[in-house]
């Protein structure tokens, strides 16, 4: 009792914090470091979404960064949900004919749409972390369906590899022809504003987000799905 | 300016979550619930960040029209049209980090309770000082 009066008064605590420090009042202009990222966005990129612009060029080290959280949560989850001692396995329905037949229905059409959301991040709302939680909720899809199916781990574990690897080698490309790790102008052309060959290295990389982020989402819930059983190989 | 603007609707909506979540967080017993406080609270400060970077009356940040540029002739964007967009940025990181933090709260949830058999966090002192 004592313990939970202590963490709602903590709770309180930080309730003024937030009513002294947020400003009720929306701002009126923009400050200047995002000044200059809206107002020469499309001179330095050619992107359309500015969004993108900041995640993939302008703060694309940080995108790294978080790549690499996401990458090292995912496996800590594997690591941990490794060991199945103690886990009784749930006795399994098997889902309804509607559930199974849609599943493979959907499965293609949704793995597109994720597959068009991240190749067009840099023209409209979307990127690679949203098109690579679409793609996953396809894998999730196939699972909810069939909850003895094997993904194909070789498979995922490859495609997850060589995007991480892409994605630091056009870092290192951008550093070898500008001298700037991650560098957009002068590693290949521009293009033409809201075409979808523009942004230059931008789509390169969103793409490969995109895959990174799929295959480690369908990994996640194959590890999760199957934590209960014991099953050899993976 | 009245006092119940969208804005100020936003932002206490934000805060509201946030204090809910973490107050779940400190006084709930059971490991899903406190996850689930994390979560709450994840949404809360994000939706805080993004309101704190909008700007009423302007559009999204995406220059898919030739209106948006300061004139016709260069790339130069009018930046008195659209909202802040380093929030927004700021906000797909802490997305994907939260979903992140999120699975490896609950593989600890499910591993704990194989060695327990039981989500009461109080059953779990052995790291109690």
């Amino acid at each position: 009792m004592i313990k939970q009066l202590v963490g709602l008064l903590a709770v309180l605590a930080i309730a003024a914090l937030f009513v002294a420090l947020v400003p009720l009042m929306a701002p009126t202009e923009l400050g200047p470091v995002t000044r200059h990222y809206v107002e020469q966005g499309l001179v330095e990129n050619r992107g359309a979404n500015l969004v993108t612009s900041i995640v993939v060029n302008y703060r694309g080290f940080d995108t790294l960064g978080e790549v690499t959280v996401l990458f090292l949560s995912v496996s800590g989850a594997g690591f941990v949900l490794r060991r199945r001692d103690g886990l009784v396995p749930e006795p399994q329905r098997r889902a309804s004919e509607l559930v199974q037949t849609a599943s493979r229905v959907l499965f293609a059409p949704i793995v597109l749409f994720g597959a068009y959301i991240f190749v067009h991040g840099h023209l409209t709302p979307g990127g690679g972390f949203q098109g690579g939680a679409v793609i996953a909720s396809a894998v999730l899809l196939l699972l909810l369906a069939d909850r003895d199916r094997l993904l194909p781990h070789g498979f995922l574990s490859v495609i997850e590899s060589f995007s991480g690897f892409g994605y630091v080698l056009v870092g290192l490309v951008g550093l070898a022809a500008t001298g700037s790790f991650l560098a957009n102008r002068g590693v290949i052309e521009l293009g033409t504003w809201n075409r979808l060959f523009s942004a230059g290295v931008i789509p390169v990389i969103y793409v490969l987000i995109g895959l990174k982020v799929g295959s480690e989402l369908a990994t996640l819930l194959d590890t999760m799905m199957h934590a209960d059983q014991a099953r050899e190989g993976h | 300016m009245e006092i119940l603007s969208l804005h100020a609707l936003a932002v206490g909506t934000a805060i509201v979550l946030v204090l809910v979540g973490l107050a779940g967080a400190l006084v709930r017993r059971n490991l899903l619930k406190i996850v689930l406080g994390f979560s709450i609270a994840d949404a809360g400060v994000n939706l805080l960040i993004v309101t704190l970077g909008h700007i009423p009356g302007r559009t999204a940040p995406i220059i898919d029209q030739p209106g948006l540029l300061k004139d016709a002739g260069s790339l130069v964007v009018d930046s008195t049209k659209v909202v802040d967009p380093l929030p927004q940025a700021l906000v797909l990181t802490a997305i994907v980090i939260g979903v992140g933090v999120t699975a490896l709260m609950l593989a600890f949830v499910v591993r704990l309770y194989a060695q327990g058999k039981s989500l009461d966090i109080r059953d779990f002192g052995r790291l109690k000082w």
